[in-house]
């Protein structure tokens, strides 16, 4: 039956928490859904002048808690000064909910005069929530009747009001009958109806009930309020009332809201605007709707709300079953374990899904079900919302950016919340990216590509590949890196997830799809050969800067790692436009990534020929021929460069350093021979410097041919003191020496 | 020698298949294989003959008629059960007081100043698998409190899917399809209902608009069908783009003119194909060209208008002939399903 519930749309504020994940502690303590109260924990540390009223208040309370029979008002000051804090206070803020207890106590105990109780009651506005347990002891006080009828009046007027901040009904239902006798009062009986109509569920509708409203209907005629709990009665149980009722009635009760009604939307509106902490936080689901749009056109997460209605009619009346569920209980109103152990059978969502996306609780929930109904909902209205707020594809939809950068960054977050990409999310992307400035929500649309599913079907170079590109050789240098780290991430997320995959392997619901292994491995390699291509060019264009090296060796560091790390049978080189500008920079940091990625391709390399060999594994893939090709020719290229000073000669890579004699002396550049190795690389030459300069301060010739034999392995624990772990690493297993004593540079590299 | 690893051919020399994997994602695999990201289909197929003579009576379905009626795309409903339409009335018809009365208590049951009816409309249809249309009324009781006052239509809206098997047969059970949703009467309304469907069926409601193209292919399939009685005139609407002044030109045609014309585009029966709609437009706009020296391919569609029905590109539509309702409705449905997938 729904009643006053639809008076309450729920449009309560969501927390999105900033953390991607949240411990369930947080809202398991502070989750009960509830605005006013969240807003008011917010708001009291920081707000001093709410501080000294919260003391005020605290006097007040406890000075009514002792108050002695028959005070006069007007000759005590004391009263007059704490009724007028908590006036003040009430209409204000609003009362906190341990307040209820002691002035209904008060009010309704008669010690005081009724100027007095009247002044209380009306104070009673809730700043939050009231507790079942002062509403039933205020009932108690009615029935012994120690006040007067003005004053029971006004206390049922204010019950009615109230009715819906009342935390729990459980034990005013249990009250039913004692309410219902107060019908007997002429004065009370419109107001009691009024209370008994919102009490009333299918179990209390008795026929003795029924009897005693007949009998009073024919002594005092037809009254509405009679007719409304008639009415209703008769909807639960149309066999027992027999009588018929006019259909149509404009209003059954008489507002009854009295002075309450102004007080709580102002204390509503007032906590609302004091709260600095939720307001920013709120999404859509409580902003004013200030904007002209069209219907539906308005970006709004939903409210995570149970369709309250449905519920409601299913447990008071089973005729009607929308959801042709016999019983369910919603994720978001769960507070307690015991309440998750009595309820895990029936667990139900709220009636949108997208409100998941603010709700770590739901997407919690989520996480943990198999129902692919759900998934579903939400690719359906995330598929839509994103679509219709896109705000490059529909127009004039670019005032609106702001809005649809926060939408972006919670489904953002909430892909990573639950480590895995929506497809509704990824085909938005498909469809926009074309279309796409590659400025516009730019973090937030190359965060989303990093979660792009890994899908059994490459339509990624049409799709993804082709508009991304374009965009990138057009656009600025922290563009391009900015691609190339989000590529990194969506190479890593798809990784991560195969091996979350090996590991569940009975898990044969989610196989069922058609991927293979050697699809995945397809689709892997694209991506990496897509990023060494962009890298290629992109390198050229700018003319190999550090920074975007960086983040090219970055993406790398996962490539070359993939064998070992991912238990993927993938291993793929760099191409040589990425290679060599690495090889050849000026710069020691990209050397030296450069030198613990070719390390790892060779950890890697190693692991799978002993795998390969020793056959353990029935299923095992081979790496081509060709990967161990290209790892040869740049260790041949790096060992020249960086030992033995013949990358010139030695150099076999088709795109290599490799030039002939003739022509390096053309170049009338002397030595040239040994113009590349850790000692004259560009990238190492300042370290040589420094290093001349301490092994030998006197000398000013920069002699650096004196780096030789014990003085060249000082050098190199010179290299790897400066941090250059990923040259130690590579040299320490690439180059094979013979003999730590050996004196000759050429003697060195001998396999 | 550097550290080399020695190359080994692998003794296939390809990667190997390993028991299948899935995606990265849940979420439906479906949508892809169709139309892929709203791209128009090359060929279309006329709907078969009206269903008119079979089983469904033009009288019926006549309300709908002459009436302009504003699109929107539906996603599935999500737990709709058409053995509830009446519950469902009861509560839309709460939702609707409450909504209106912004906030106060409302009772379920109890007759209000707007009388809510859903109901059925089970000859809007196109295969057996399509869900049977759902009508939405609302209806306004005069003031008078008199038991037989007059009711007063004053707004109406039906979902419907005619032929949405590409929909429908990827959806599970607990979804209905129903993919476009026509709308007449105060938007105010509109907003009420829909968010209602919204909250209820955990659905997606968008405003349907028709494309150019689109429209250029109800142009085409509508000049090709038969009318009894003598035809209105086809006219189209074109809007010119950046001008400081909007400027609309129309373009009317004899229907019979337009058959004739049609009818030498056309080469198979029952069948159209984009190239024919491009052929029977670039005969149009040059016959314009030849008299006015506008090309109008440089102009945009806005509206179509035949004795069939008339459609803007706003997404309004306003149905004239109930024969050919299912067949404008399969277009329609098409359209709302690539909407949504």
């Amino acid at each position: 039956m729904q009643r006053r519930q639809s008076s309450k749309t729920p449009k309560q504020p969501l927390q999105i928490h900033h953390k991607n994940q949240t411990d369930l502690s947080a809202w398991r303590k502070g989750g009960r859904i509830d605005p006013e109260k969240s807003v008011q924990n917010h708001q009291s540390p920081t707000n001093q002048k709410s501080d000294s009223n919260q003391d005020s208040l605290e006097q007040a309370l406890s000075y009514f808690e002792k108050v002695q029979d028959h005070v006069s008002l007007k000759k005590n000051n004391v009263l007059q000064k704490h009724l007028i804090t908590v006036e003040s206070i009430a209409l204000q803020r609003g009362l906190p909910p341990e307040g209820f207890d002691v002035l209904l106590n008060v009010a309704l105990s008669g010690k005081l005069a009724d100027t007095v109780n009247t002044r209380l009651l009306k104070s009673l506005v809730p700043a939050s929530v009231i507790p079942e347990t002062s509403v039933v002891s205020s009932v108690s006080w009615l029935c012994v009747s120690k006040c007067s009828g003005n004053i029971q009046l006004l206390f049922l007027r204010w019950l009615i009001t109230m009715f819906d901040f009342i935390d729990h009904k459980e034990q005013l239902h249990a009250l039913y009958g004692f309410f219902f006798s107060f019908l007997q009062d002429e004065k009370m009986c419109p107001y009691v109806c009024h209370l008994l109509y919102l009490l009333t569920r299918k179990e209390s509708v008795k026929p003795f009930r029924i009897r005693r409203l007949l009998d009073l209907q024919a002594k005092m005629g037809m009254q509405s309020h009679l007719q409304a709990l008639l009415s209703l009665y008769k909807l639960f149980c149309p066999e027992l009332v027999t009588i018929t009722l006019p259909g149509k009635m404009k209003t059954y009760f008489k507002n009854s809201e009295g002075p309450w009604k102004a007080a709580i939307n102002a204390v509503r509106r007032r906590n609302q605007e004091n709260s600095p902490v939720l307001q920013p936080l709120f999404l859509g689901t409580a902003q004013p709707q200030s904007r002209k749009r069209k219907w539906n056109t308005q970006l709004i997460i939903p409210a995570s709300s149970t369709n309250k209605n449905n519920l409601e009619e299913d447990r008071e009346k089973n005729r009607v079953d929308l959801y042709s569920m016999n019983e369910s209980f919603p994720v978001e109103q769960l507070q307690t374990f015991s309440q998750l152990l009595q309820n895990i059978h029936h667990l139900e969502f709220p009636s949108q899904m997208g409100s998941v996306l603010t709700n770590p609780l739901l997407l919690h929930y989520m996480n943990c079900t198999k129902d692919e109904s759900i998934y579903l909902r939400l690719y359906y209205w995330m598929g839509q919302t994103l679509q219709e707020e896109c705000t490059w594809c529909v127009a004039d939809n670019n005032q609106y950016e702001e809005e649809f950068k926060d939408f972006l960054e919670t489904v953002y977050k909430t892909e990573c919340f639950l480590q895995e990409g929506f497809s509704s999310c990824e085909e938005f992307l498909y469809k926009s990216l074309p279309l796409w400035d590659g400025f516009c929500c730019r973090s937030q649309i190359l965060r989303l590509v990093s979660w792009i599913p890994l899908s059994s079907f490459s339509e990624m170079k049409s799709h993804l590949y082709d508009p991304l590109a374009q965009l990138f050789f057009t656009s600025s240098l922290y563009f391009k890196c900015s691609v190339l780290e989000s590529l990194k991430e969506l190479l890593q997320n798809w990784l991560n997830w195969h091996v979350i995959h090996l590991d569940s392997e009975s898990d044969s619901q989610v196989h069922s799809l058609n991927t293979t292994l050697s699809g995945l491995v397809n689709v892997v390699a694209e991506l990496i050969h897509f990023v060494g291509w962009i890298s290629t060019v992109a390198l050229r264009l700018e003319n190999n800067p550090t920074f975007l090296l960086y983040f090219i060796l970055d993406f790398y560091e996962t490539v070359c790692d993939m064998y070992l790390r991912y238990n993927l049978p993938l291993l793929i080189m760099p191409p040589a436009g990425v290679f060599y500008p690495a090889l050849l920079s000026m710069d020691s940091v990209s050397l030296n990534q450069l030198c613990y990625i070719m390390y790892r391709y060779r950890t890697n390399l190693v692991a799978a020929k002993e795998n390969e060999l020793s056959k353990t594994k029935i299923l095992q893939f081979k790496f081509s021929s060709q990967t161990y090709q290209e790892y040869n020719q740049y260790i041949i290229a790096m060992v020249g460069c960086l030992w033995t000073s013949s990358a010139f000669q030695k150099d076999i890579h088709p795109q290599g350093l490799r030039m002939d004699d003739e022509l390096l002396k053309k170049t009338t550049v002397q030595e040239f021979k040994t113009s590349f190795n850790i000692v004259y690389h560009p990238a190492m030459m300042g370290y040589a410097v420094l290093f001349l300069q301490q092994a030998w301060p006197d000398d000013t010739t920069f002699n650096f041919s004196l780096i030789k034999g014990k003085k060249w392995n000082w050098y190199l624990e010179y290299l790897y003191a400066q941090g250059l772990k990923g040259l130690k690493v590579f040299i320490e297993s690439s180059i094979n020496r013979v003999s730590q004593a050996s004196h000759s540079k050429a003697g060195n590299v001998q396999v | 020698a550097p550290g080399l690893i020695p190359a080994m051919e692998s003794a296939d020399g390809a990667v190997r298949t390993l028991p299948s994997i899935g995606r990265l994602s849940r979420g439906p695999t479906f949508g892809r294989a169709h139309g892929r990201f709203g791209l128009s289909p090359s060929g279309r197929l006329l709907p078969p003959a009206p269903r008119s003579q079979e089983n469904a009576d033009p009288q019926r379905t006549a309300f709908l008629l002459r009436k302009q009626w504003t699109l929107y795309s539906v996603t599935p409903l999500y737990r709709f059960s058409d053995t509830h339409l009446r519950d469902y009335a009861r509560l839309l018809s709460a939702f609707i007081a409450a909504e209106k009365q912004k906030g106060l208590a409302v009772e379920v049951g109890v007759e209000l100043d707007i009388k809510v009816s859903v109901s059925s409309l089970p000859d809007l249809k196109g295969s057996d698998q399509d869900q049977a249309a759902i009508l939405v009324q609302l209806s306004s009781r005069s003031a008078a409190s008199s038991k037989n006052s007059e009711e007063k239509l004053i707004w109406s809206g039906w979902f419907c899917c005619v032929s949405g098997d590409d929909l429908s047969e990827n959806v599970p059970e607990d979804f209905t399809c129903l993919p476009l949703f026509l709308a007449n009467g105060g938007e105010s309304y509109t907003s009420i209902v829909g968010s209602w469907f919204q909250k209820t069926f955990d659905c997606c409601f968008r405003r349907l608009a028709i494309s150019p193209l689109n429209l250029t292919w109800m142009a085409a399939m509508w000049t090709g069908c038969k009318v009894d009685k003598t035809a209105s005139a086809m006219e189209l609407v074109f809007s010119v783009p950046c001008l400081p002044q909007p400027l609309n030109i129309s373009y009317a045609i004899h229907p019979e003119d337009a058959k004739a014309l049609w009818d030498t585009v056309q080469k198979t029966p029952g069948e159209i194909t984009q190239e024919e709609v491009d052929v029977f437009m670039d005969c149009l706009y040059s016959h314009f060209h030849r008299h006015f020296k506008i090309h109008l391919s440089a102009t945009k569609l806005v509206k179509v208008s035949t004795a069939i029905a008339s459609a803007h590109c706003d997404g309004i539509i306003k149905f004239l002939q109930s024969q050919y309702l299912t067949g404008v409705l399969m277009l329609l449905t098409e359209l709302a399903i690539s909407q949504i997938q």
